[in-house]
């Protein structure tokens, strides 16, 4: 038992997959947990594929593309920002206008490369198993500007997600802060690219988060557990990965979907009997 | 801080707002001394939680001026502390009601600091002020509606205004929270607060306030009850929604609080 638990950690980028995996579920757990009380996953989906020409035109420089994913994720925060302040068009439909544009300007350039469906393939669904030591750093330090701004603002963040009218009647500067939150998830976003993919991304954005929604009636609680949820699901995801050979980033989110509908079940459950009771 | 004492606590000069083409409310100037009660009644519609967000600075205001302490209302923000009406509380939020009550204490508290024991002291006298510390680690969603007001209330005095606006407190609430917040009203008007109510309650407007505005779109009338509440000003208030009825030898005064 102990070896099979062990076996995986032989390899290098097993480690680093490990590290990753964990580092990443947790930042996008924290972030998480203000999409999930905002209702914000429709604007953290759209993000991350508004990311994806970033990512793909830093691929065609052969910048980082970590960079590249950074800008166009925090210009469409800017504009999702922008388009909030008002206007005929509805805001949902205004994010599904931008985000559906970006993400086939990304398309299009990606289809401008000779066999480049491989690459494509590994930016739309991630690969924690190819993330390097350079790619950990970087994600280190994006993830400690994340955590260190959560706990600066923590007061401020939860006093707007909670009654954002109150917090403007109180003189804070609720637009900024609103933009501040859209960067945090920009930022998160991009983080995850490697990991998981654009389109999986919102997936570990949202469902942890629920998940631990579901079991407190804290703030701070469903943070935490939201970080632990998303770490357990990380690392036995990647075991399935290892030994069923299967993708590891699908793997961590269907990990992540089995523990929230456990959870609800069980919720169900203990409601059920304790009326019965 | 100065200490010179202000003629006015609030000054609203010529206040025209809302959204879009049509204001909501027009030409409203009021001013309300410092340690006053001021009622604010108005068919529904007539432009009272309107008037309260203008003051606040959460709608657009079109044309004039608001004055707290003789100086533009918006730069001392902190000073006001508002009851938004219950139904704009997000009632599943993760917070108990000590956190919800915490929250009145952020602005003096500070950007990027904790809150000090000195807060904690603040939140429980409030929370004791209204009755509910048993309840100060529920979950807001578990309380009844009268606990719910009266926990934003309790945010409201931690935060420790020096005006505060209440956009019908009693509405929707069991009748012990209703006596809970008119006693409390009672008290911080003992206390030096001013303090600003909007209301269907007019009866109860004629045995605690001090002054009355009376409202729709426009000031129909600012002034006493005793002097506002005769039957020509009460009718071009309320126009038809509006019942004066025979109590003994009272007359009672009944709103439609629905207004059709």
């Amino acid at each position: 038992m102990i070896d099979l638990l062990v076996a995986p950690f032989e390899f290098g980028f097993m480690q680093r997959a490990f590290v990753g995996g964990v580092l990443v579920g947790a930042i996008c757990a924290l972030v998480g947990t203000y999409v999930v009380l905002r209702g914000l996953a429709f604007v953290g989906d759209a993000l991350a594929h508004a990311a994806f020409p970033g990512v793909v035109i830093a691929y065609l420089l052969k910048g980082n593309i970590y960079v590249g994913a950074t800008i166009f994720a925090l210009a469409t925060a800017l504009a999702i920002g922008l388009v909030s302040r008002r206007g005929r068009v509805s805001y949902d439909t205004a994010i599904g206008i931008l985000f559906a544009g970006a993400f086939a300007l990304g398309v299009l350039l990606m289809s401008t490369i000779h066999g480049y469906t491989v690459d494509l393939f590994s930016f739309l669904f991630g690969n924690v198993l190819g993330i390097s030591t350079r790619d950990l750093l970087l994600v280190g330090i994006l993830g400690a500007i994340v955590v260190l701004t959560i706990i600066l603002f923590y007061k401020e963040l939860l006093l707007l997600s909670f009654d954002p009218t109150v917090a403007e009647a109180m003189g804070y500067p609720v637009q900024a802060l609103n933009y501040l939150l859209l960067g945090l998830i920009a930022l998160t976003i991009v983080i995850s690219i490697q990991a998981v993919g654009i389109i999986l991304v919102v997936a570990l954005l949202v469902t942890p988060s629920a998940t631990a929604y579901l079991l407190t009636e804290r703030f701070f609680r469903m943070m935490i557990l939201g970080v632990v949820l998303a770490a357990l699901a990380a690392v036995i995801g990647l075991y399935l990965s290892y030994y069923l050979n299967v993708a590891s980033g699908a793997a961590i989110v269907l990990v992540s979907t089995c523990l929230f509908f456990l959870v609800l079940a069980s919720r169900r459950l203990w409601t059920a009997k304790t009326r019965r009771a | 801080m100065d200490k010179k004492p202000w003629k006015y606590c609030l000054e609203v000069r010529d206040l025209t707002a809302g959204y879009g083409g049509k204001p909501a409310i027009e030409g409203v100037t009021f001013a309300v001394a410092p340690g006053q009660m001021v009622g604010v009644i108005g068919p529904n519609g007539a432009g009272k939680s309107t008037l309260f967000k203008a003051i606040l600075g959460l709608i657009p205001r079109q044309r004039g001026e608001i004055l707290l302490h003789e100086a533009p209302a918006l730069s001392q923000r902190p000073l006001m502390g508002y009851l938004p009406q219950l139904e704009e509380i997000n009632r599943d939020f993760p917070v108990s009601v000590e956190d919800v009550v915490m929250m009145g204490r952020y602005p003096r508290v500070g950007w990027c600091r904790q809150p000090r024991p000195a807060d904690d002291s603040v939140v429980r006298q409030a929370l004791a002020r209204v009755d509910l510390v048993p309840h100060a680690g529920t979950q807001i969603g578990r309380l009844s509606g009268g606990q719910q007001q009266r926990t934003l209330l309790a945010r409201v005095l931690a935060q420790d205004p020096h005006l505060l606006l209440l956009d019908e407190p009693v509405s929707g609430v069991d009748a012990t929270t209703q006596h809970a917040i008119f006693a409390l009203l009672e008290e911080l008007r003992e206390n030096g607060k001013t303090v600003v109510v909007a209301t269907h309650d007019l009866n109860c407007v004629v045995e605690r306030f001090d002054q009355v505005l009376c409202i729709n779109r426009r000031v129909i009338a600012y002034g006493p009850p005793k002097e506002v509440f005769r039957e020509d000003t009460l009718s071009r208030t309320y126009g038809n929604h509006l019942m004066v009825v025979q109590v003994g030898d009272r007359r009672v005064v009944v709103a439609d609080e629905h207004g059709h």
